[in-house]
């Protein structure tokens, strides 16, 4: 019995073919995983299952009948909920508000928020979904903010669930209590369509596995008949080292030098007294759940930020104020959020190599651009570290987002900086380009340069790391070696200090 | 519950094929063309009106066309009309590259103008070229100091630089106002100063039209604006702060001084603009004399699409409905202030672009499909 089948859909945005001649069958009370890197079209293809797009050809059969969705309600209709990347809830209202927003329990013209509030709970206890019917969204988790969404649509007496990049969000024990979920949603029958581009995930969890590449299918696997490296090179289209190599290395004298620093944030502290010292040759990786203090930390460590206390140096000298004192005394920045901060998208690629340097020579002189210097650095640039972009007049914005990443890496390090602060470096970027992005890291500790990296993703955490540090609402909580057991990291940055002490 | 639209929700994918400079070109083009497509489809607009009205639309085109270009003088009467035009159009279009919103550029024409003609009242015996450029750049100053305020104000308090240069406006006004009838009014009804000295009254290029070097200035700057955004480390900067803060500021860009800059030589524009009308056509301040020139700036900013050259071809553009609309009154008896309707129309179709998009698109066959691996 097939609960979804997908036949030959074909979505064009423009002259983009998002998804081409898409086949993909969906077995009822399966979870299939759907694997590819950013841009493979997962997520465009599960939303013209779900109403969100309209495919420009092909057809759709739900429980195995011929099924037209032109928008979510009619999806809904099907029995088919999706949870997406982000979150769509209201956060000042409570669980139970944002769960029946559009299909309320009303008696004689009123709410029935008390029978809605029962049925929650029900609904909740029979999934394991712990999340309080009555609690408000702005004051639960990330975590049960996912749970409200996958009650949702179970509310809405969802079938067949599509989860779009669940785990992106969620701490280790967390993303463990979602499989639990998971399992049980589909030992009552229930079918998973999981969204994915982490290969030890869908590992874990699914039954089946269909590979998309460039928008279309590449194969449709048995995950028991697979493996995690055959995934990556179907995934990528060629073999691909999952592990870096990370070869001892010479720790020399102390460049980066962090004491007691603390910044405020609009609701109190943001970053509590935290002391660390990075070393040449070393990398200091900084693991936490997002939104513990690490932006802040990488704010203040750059100059974006104001600080309330502390002295931050690079080579025993202090750090005057602004990111220019700090790229004067060598430091590069590999920011977390490229579009908000890395790059201007509207700007071509040259101009967005020089992001930092545009008033320094040999770019400008006098403040007049040397267009050909301008020109040169950047072909220099692309080619030495594979941007792959049209030309470097075409606007960043034209790039994907591996290579956008790659770009701001390349105009980073080319900087020939001293001490490097990498935050969030592979966040959004295919495996690839994750892998050309760490060995670059390697490279620089190889050449006996000091690397902050500050990282949400444990896994990246590790296996760059010689030491780690766990930041936990704004404090560091633990320092451990690079050989950290990953359920102990995963305790730390939820914070049970104790269990794992 | 914010759902994001289509742009912002397609997959990295989709954003993601590697255009080229061609594209760029391309895509400057369409600009161009949906400008284009605004203007004709006014003329389309204004037409029916005139049918409905009564009125004889070939010969009230005919007659417009004719006063724009028909004659030198229909000639020389556009680009005179184009020339304040283009300056206040340029005060709109610098701050907008910074993301900033200059409504004040009428404020800074009326400083520009006043100071330009208290100086150019002192500039007796002095040489021509000096005569007209020390009164220019007294206007020049007096504008950036008076639109640097809102700029000021913004990085400062965060006041929306909106609702600071459309108060400062009517402050400007009335205080050149007052300080010229308080202070230097010239005997007579008119609240105006005296006559300028006859060295710092701009030369004509064609004698007996009234048209001035105001204009060559004029295509000067564009050339100077031209390169400012494309050359130099400070329009970098300009255009960093307009297209994203956080990112300028990470290069090291000071997004509250670039705002006092953006404004301030946005400032400079108006001021000009309004001293090159005192030097060129009324030789001297004369109180409330602008019809508007800093508000249509921004029309021709908006039209223009911020690039300099399309400032200088939507400046002309009004120019040449300002002066057909007299020779359209005079010969078709249809009333000039259609003029301002079809000004209105162009306006309001291209500040709706995307409507205008989809009527270009409902046109259009479908998108070929083009195979992406």
């Amino acid at each position: 019995m097939h609960a979804v089948e997908l036949h030959d859909i074909t979505k064009r945005f423009g002259t983009l073919v998002a998804n081409k001649a898409v086949h993909l069958t969906v077995t009822r009370g399966e979870v299939h995983c759907l694997l590819g890197e950013n841009g493979a079209g997962k997520t465009t293809l599960m939303k013209i299952l779900f109403g969100l797009y309209q495919a420009d050809s092909g057809s759709i059969r739900v429980n195995e009948k011929p099924a037209l969705i032109r928008r979510p309600d009619d999806a809904i209709s099907l029995g088919i909920g999706m949870v997406h990347q982000h979150f769509m809830l209201v956060p000042r209202l409570t669980v139970t508000e944002n769960v029946i927003a559009g299909s309320e329990v009303s008696r004689n013209g009123f709410l029935d928020m008390n029978a809605a509030v029962e049925d929650i709970t029900k609904l909740a206890e029979r999934y394991r979904l712990r999340v309080a019917a009555r609690a408000r969204v702005e004051n639960i988790s990330v975590g049960q903010q996912q749970r409200v969404e996958i009650l949702k649509a179970l509310y809405r007496k969802a079938d067949i669930l599509i989860l779009d990049e669940p785990t992106a969000v969620l701490t280790p024990q967390e993303t463990d209590d979602l499989f639990e979920i998971i399992r049980r949603l589909k030992s009552d029958g229930k079918t998973v369509i999981f969204i994915t581009h982490k290969l030890r995930e869908t590992m874990a969890i699914s039954d089946r596995v269909t590979v998309l590449r460039d928008g279309a299918v590449v194969d449709t696997l048995n995950t028991a008949e697979t493996t995690p490296a055959e995934l990556a090179r179907r995934m990528v289209g060629r073999d691909v080292l999952l592990r870096v190599e990370r070869p001892p290395s010479d720790i020399g004298e102390p460049l980066l030098a962090v004491r007691d620093l603390s910044v405020a944030s609009r609701f109190g502290t943001a970053v509590e007294s935290i002391s660390f010292t990075v070393r040449a040759g070393e990398i200091l990786g900084i693991a936490g759940v997002e939104g513990n203090g690490q932006l802040e930390l990488e704010e203040a460590i750059v100059g974006l930020r104001k600080v309330s206390s502390g002295t931050m140096t690079v080579r025993g000298k202090e750090l005057g104020s602004g990111p220019d004192a700090r790229r004067m005394v060598g430091m590069a920045h590999i920011p977390s959020d490229r579009l908000r901060r890395g790059v201007v998208p509207d700007f071509s690629v040259a101009w967005n190599l020089i992001l930092g340097s545009q008033w320094r020579s040999p770019f400008s002189r006098n403040g007049a651009f040397s267009r050909k210097q301008i020109n040169e650095h950047a072909e220099r640039v692309v080619a030495q570290y594979g941007v792959r972009c049209g030309s470097i007049e075409a606007p960043v914005r034209s790039l994907s987002g591996g290579n956008q990443q790659k770009l701001v890496v390349a105009r980073e390090l080319s900087r020939k900086p001293e001490v490097v602060i990498a935050c969030q470096p592979t966040r959004g970027v295919d495996v690839g380009a994750i892998e050309y992005i760490h060995n670059q890291l390697l490279a620089m500790r190889a050449a006996g340069k000091a690397i902050l990296l500050i990282s949400a993703e444990l896994d990246e955490v590790r296996a760059l790391s010689d030491r780690i540090l766990v930041m936990y609402e704004g404090r560091i909580v633990a320092e451990r070696s690079s050989d950290a057991g990953e359920s102990e990291l995963g305790l730390l940055m939820a914070g049970h200090q104790a269990e794992a002490g | 519950m914010t759902r994001k639209t289509d742009e912002t929700t397609l997959p990295a994918g989709a954003r993601s094929r590697p255009s080229s400079s061609s594209e760029a070109v391309r895509s400057a083009l369409t600009e161009l063309g949906l400008s284009a497509f605004a203007i004709v489809l006014a003329l389309v607009i204004s037409a029916l009106l005139m049918v409905t009205l009564g009125y004889n639309v070939a010969l009230a085109y005919q007659s417009m066309f004719r006063g724009a270009f028909g004659s030198l003088h229909g000639i020389s009467q556009t680009l005179l009309r184009a020339t304040p035009l283009l300056f206040t159009g340029f005060a709109v279009a610098i701050a907008f590259r910074a993301g900033l919103f200059n409504i004040g550029a009428e404020g800074q024409l009326y400083w520009g103008a006043l100071a330009c003609a208290l100086v150019a009242l002192t500039v007796e015996g002095l040489p021509q070229p000096i005569a007209v450029g020390l009164p220019l750049l007294a206007a020049g100053i007096a504008g950036f100091l008076w639109g640097a305020v809102p700029g000021i104000l913004k990085a400062k308090t965060g006041a929306h630089e909106v609702i600071t240069s459309i108060m400062l406006n009517s402050i400007a006004i009335f205080a050149t106002t007052h300080i010229t009838s308080r202070y230097f009014k010239a005997p007579g009804a008119v609240d105006q100063t005296e006559r300028i000295v006859a060295a710092a009254v701009m030369p004509q290029i064609i004698p007996g039209t009234g048209l001035t070097a105001g204009i060559l200035l004029g295509v000067a700057i564009a050339a100077l604006v031209a390169w400012f955004f494309g050359h130099t480390a400070l329009g970098y900067d300009f255009q960093a702060v307009g297209r994203n803060a956080d990112a300028a500021e990470y290069g090291g860009v000071s997004s509250k001084r670039i705002q006092v800059l953006a404004m301030g030589f946005g400032g400079i524009m108006a001021g000009v603009a309004g001293g090159i009308v005192v030097l060129s056509l009324l030789n001297r301040f004369v109180a409330n004399f602008s019809p508007g020139y800093g508000f249509t700036g921004i029309a021709v900013a908006v039209l223009g699409r911020g690039n300099p050259w399309g400032v200088v071809l939507a400046a002309l553009l009004f120019g040449a409905l300002d002066s057909g609309g007299m020779s359209m009154q005079l010969f078709a008896r249809i009333p000039s202030d259609l003029t301002i309707v079809v000004q209105g129309l162009v306006i309001i179709l291209v500040a709706a672009p995307a409507a205008l998009r989809a009527m270009v698109r409902w046109r259009k066959p479908k998108v070929e499909p083009v195979d992406v691996a």
